[in-house]
């Protein structure tokens, strides 16, 4: 059998890219390595290009249909690769000046996104689940790299706990539905759903289980209580890499086994995420009022932001393809809001934590007056993340109300009205950090801030970006339209 | 481009301007200006092109936006959103002089969320693509709230957060009812979406979220609690701004899109409107009456004020709803020019306790003279411009509902007591006390900043017809939609026949 290398080139690109990191990191001695980083991020451009290349080359099949490379899937490898490029960028004197081991830590960076970027294209419970695995692993090691520092090992041991955990259950449902339906392969659990399998109330558990272990993924309430540990105690990028793509990836995973393989039972678990997705933006929100740490706060954030972008998977029928459509294209549009607005409130935070060590909200008093710059991206960051007009946070939210839209249900006005009243109380909270930044004075001790050029670059690029898709959020809406999944053959 | 586009993009590019600048006094001062002042000649062009003669949205200029979502940035005006952007422009040049030699702290970032906000504020008045209103309309919350929070008194962090909160809950559920109208019609676009046929239930849902969000930003009684903070916290420009533009975008939200989308519910709705009006009208004067904070009694003065404009609006006839769109020009003058006779005050004295002057007049007669002036115009004195506005809202309230004029009366009645006793606190009795002996009077800047609202609080006071003919063929249009006129003017006779 012949295999379509083009549409597996991105993969292919980063995996080269991760052993050369490995070798060059070896080879390297002093600080020599620090090139470790250029070397990835090239990388990462070239694994870039493959998949622009492959934009226009959509849909592609390869191995017996295991794998596709639709729009769907090549739009959310962009938004990894993005992602990792701007990662990459704000990381560099992060580990520098914190004498970690660089060279593993961008080895383990590139081998989880090389998980990501099968996750969206898997078409396979097994595929899902290495994809899975392979974005996991490397997270748990890279949390606690900070080795001297307990709350890195209690960070990274609860993470591996939970984790483990997770893969457990989610493999044990997928055995079962494998059991069931006698196929891993994702349209053959469609079949064998929609026939007279899909009403076997074991076989529903089952399915529920895997739907769980995708919830500890996106930190989903129940499920989100190692979330917040984990980014404290974690280096901040990789903090950042959690709070963002590798819930991206959570998701990408749970969109393609909801609304491919178990839709013929949508109107099972609908109900169950539309009931998590209230609950888990009001207890996100509830709790990051309380928080002092910024990284707490953003962490509690983005178990909140997880919840928006579960409503529209409540708003799922079976068959029911505008709908159903219509939610796919909500979750993957406030993904892309979410992964520019929240990886450049990390990029600040790591900005203005990099020098003093601070991270309590306090300490971000005067920022005003210390570093402009810093600030007003930082505001303009969290503004997005409340959803304010003229930047893109307000069109991601806009993007769910525009899918429960689509059908009235009482349901979804319940989800709505709640996206609305927590819309509310999340501003709460940003709006003390933007407080903090402009309405304190700075501390007569606190120095000014000079921010790495690297940083300042990712920075400006997320804030023009937040504001420019804020103003025209046409540029990437109308790519992101073709939500349909290409069956493999 | 158009002149609306026009005199949306000066300013904005003069905040631009300023951000390069930096802080540089001199220069961000005359760019502010220039902008400002380029923004309301533009707006003047927009008058000069303007046809009094037709009723409908007219200089219509549009570019397209969110193709997928069928959404466009679409601008046109009528005779309502012309005077209220004219109002706009014309207020922020002098709110600019008045108040940017106050502000020693990062002067430049002050005057350049000035410019912002009355981009958005001219946004707002002219978007005929309900998307495009939302944005504009939520987002001159991020400036305003700047503004307060940074150069405000000494309450102002709480009160920038209330406000914020407050209109962004209102402004959501706004959000929320605009995608369900999307839903069903597949535009924003003013015009189509005034098309579709609701049900009566559906009509009131929606007009339910949209009066919420109006009424917050109006604020009507009992959504107001955000008003007083905000008013008395905010630096003087920002109160004056805040009072003379930002709480007219609610009673233009509530004439331009409330009650022609929704008609039934309107008229069904309407009663309880006038209800709360009348109860705002008498709640806030009361209030106001019983404040020692002179900035918190006009505070409150402006819920009293605004329950008029709200009355007029919801009495659905073209006499009180003409009035009710001259009104809140009106209230914009002389609040406008209250809160920054305030502000000139408390430079002087550094406080705002009613019980801390006396006998002011002796030292400070022009001063006093014009806070007469602007009181007397607030109270609604013949002649002056406050009368032309309140006299018609009663009399064509008294049509449709007599208990509700009538009870709005006593509005009237107690805005003359906490007016007039607040300046005869202030300025009459004995001068006594040290800080009362060395006030000092308006500087010829402060007066030439205060003549132009007086030039048109007498001019509208003693011939509004121009104002009336620019906005009653818009109002007509818009009670035609709801149903409730036939077009023509209210006759005298019809008055006799009921009373």
């Amino acid at each position: 059998m012949a295999i379509d290398w083009l549409a597996i080139a991105p993969e292919v690109a980063l995996t080269v890219t991760a052993l050369l990191v490995l070798a060059a990191d070896l080879a390297l001695r002093g600080d020599a390595k620090q090139l470790v980083n250029p070397l990835a991020m090239i990388g990462t451009v070239v694994a870039i290009v493959f998949a622009v290349v492959l934009w226009a080359e959509a849909p592609r099949v390869a191995f017996e249909g295991q794998y596709v490379v639709d729009s769907f899937a090549v739009a959310f490898k962009l938004l990894f690769l993005g992602t990792l490029l701007a990662i990459l960028a704000i990381s560099a004197r992060y580990f520098a000046e914190g004498r970690y081991f660089q060279g593993e830590y961008y080895f383990l960076l590139l081998t989880a996104f090389i998980g990501m970027l099968l996750m969206p294209s898997a078409r396979d419970l097994l595929v899902l689940f290495i994809a899975l695995e392979t974005v996991s692993v490397p997270a748990f090691v890279m949390v606690g790299m900070r080795k001297r520092d307990l709350y890195s090992s209690e960070a990274a041991l609860k993470f591996f706990l939970i984790g483990v955990l997770s893969a457990a259950l989610m493999l044990f449902g997928m055995s079962m539905v494998y059991g069931f339906t006698g196929t891993t392969r994702l349209e053959g659990i469609a079949q064998a759903l929609a026939g007279d399998a899909g009403s076997v109330p074991l076989l529903l558990g089952s399915v529920m289980l895997v739907i769980v272990g995708f919830g500890f993924k996106i930190s989903a309430v129940p499920f989100h209580f190692w979330a917040p540990d984990t980014y404290a105690g974690s280096p901040l990028p990789v903090a950042a890499m959690l709070a963002v793509a590798s819930k991206a990836a959570g998701f990408a995973g749970l969109l393609t086994i909801a609304f491919v393989a178990f839709e013929p039972v949508a109107d099972v678990w609908a109900p169950v995420l539309g009931v998590l997705a209230i609950l888990t933006m009001t207890l996100g929100n509830l709790v990051a009022l309380q928080q002092r740490d910024l990284i707490r706060l953003l962490a509690y954030s983005s178990i909140a932001q997880a919840g928006y972008m579960l409503i529209p998977f409540g708003l799922a029928r079976p068959g029911a393809e505008v709908v159903n459509q219509a939610a796919v294209r909500a979750v993957l549009f406030y993904l892309i809001a979410y992964a520019v607005m929240n990886v450049g409130a990390f990029a600040v935070a790591i900005g203005v934590n990099r020098r003093t060590g601070e991270r309590s909200i306090r300490d971000y008093a005067g920022l005003g007056t210390r570093s402009p710059l810093l600030a007003l991206a930082m505001t303009v960051f969290l503004l997005s993340l409340g959803g304010a007009p003229l930047t893109v946070g307000l069109w991601a939210k806009f993007a769910i109300i525009e899918a429960v839209a689509v059908e009235v249900t009482v349901f979804g006005l319940v989800m709505a009205s709640f996206l609305v009243v927590n819309s509310v109380i999340a501003f709460f909270y940003y709006l003390r950090v933007i407080r903090e930044i402009w309405f304190e004075p700075a501390a007569a001790e606190a120095p000014r801030l000079q921010p790495a050029l690297s940083l300042s670059v990712v920075v400006v690029v997320l804030m023009v970006g937040t504001i420019l898709l804020g103003v025209l959020p046409g540029l990437v809406a109308d790519p992101t339209v073709v939500t349909t999944f290409a069956t493999g053959g | 481009m158009g002149m609306i586009t026009l005199t949306i993009a000066l300013p904005l590019l003069g905040a631009l301007a300023i951000g390069f600048i930096g802080d540089d006094r001199r220069n961000v001062k005359v760019v502010a200006l220039a902008a400002s002042v380029a923004a309301f000649v533009a707006s003047l062009v927009l008058v000069w092109q303007f046809d009094v003669t037709d009723p409908n949205l007219q200089l219509v200029e549009r570019f397209t936006w969110i193709p997928t979502i069928g959404a466009e940035l679409a601008f046109a005006v009528d005779g309502v959103s012309l005077v209220l952007i004219v109002l706009t422009t014309f207020v922020t040049p002098l709110i600019l002089l008045a108040s940017w030699d106050d502000i020693s702290d990062r002067m430049h970032a002050y005057t350049a969320a000035f410019l912002i906000l009355q981009a958005a504020a001219v946004g707002v008045f002219a978007a005929t693509d309900l998307l495009v209103f939302y944005v504009f309309f939520e987002f001159t919350l991020v400036p305003m709230y700047l503004l307060i929070g940074i150069w405000g008194g000494a309450g102002r962090k709480a009160a920038a957060v209330k406000f914020f909160l407050y209109t962004l809950l209102g402004g959501l559920l706004m959000l929320v009812a605009i995608l369900y109208l999307y839903a069903q019609t597949g535009t924003f676009a003013y015009d189509a979406i005034r098309q579709v046929d609701l049900s009566l239930t559906e009509q009131r849902w929606l007009f339910v979220a949209f009066v919420l969000a109006f009424g917050v930003k109006v604020p009507v009684f009992p959504l107001h609690t955000w008003l007083p903070d905000a008013h008395t916290e905010a630096p003087t420009g920002g109160s004056v701004f805040l009072a003379g533009i930002l709480l007219k975008l609610g009673t233009f939200g509530l004439l331009r899109y409330a009650l022609p989308l929704f008609p039934d519910a309107t008229i069904e709705l309407a009663p309880w409107l006038l209800a709360i009006a009348v109860v705002g009208i008498l709640y806030g004067a009361i209030v106001a009456l019983m404040q020692s904070d002179i900035k918190r009694l006009i505070a409150y003065s402006s819920v009293s004020h605004m329950g008029f404009v709200v009355l007029g609006t919801f009495a659905l006839n073209v006499t009180a709803t003409s009035a009710s769109v001259v009104q809140m020009v009106n209230h914009g003058l002389s609040t406008g020019a209250l809160f920054l006779l305030i502000g000139f005050l408390y430079e002087r004295r550094h406080t705002r306790q009613i019980a801390a002057f006396g006998g002011l007049a002796k030292r400070v007669p022009i001063m006093a003279g014009l806070w007469l002036l602007v009181s007397l115009s607030s109270l609604a004195l013949p002649g002056l411009n406050g009368f032309v506005g309140e006299f018609p809202i009663l009399l064509g309230t008294f049509q449709t509902n007599r208990l509700a004029a009538v009870l709005a009366t006593f509005g009237a009645v107690l805005a003359a007591l906490y007016l007039l006793w607040a300046y005869q606190r202030m300025f009459h009795g004995p001068l006594e006390g040290a800080d009362n002996e060395h006030t000092t009077d308006l500087r010829p800047r402060e007066i030439g900043v205060l003549v132009p609202f007086v030039v048109l609080i007498v001019a509208i006071g003693v011939y509004p017809q121009p104002l009336f003919d620019v906005v009653e063929p818009a109002v007509e249009r818009v009670l035609v939609e709801v149903g409730v006129s036939d077009g023509l003017p209210l006759e005298p006779a019809a008055v006799t026949e009921e009373g």
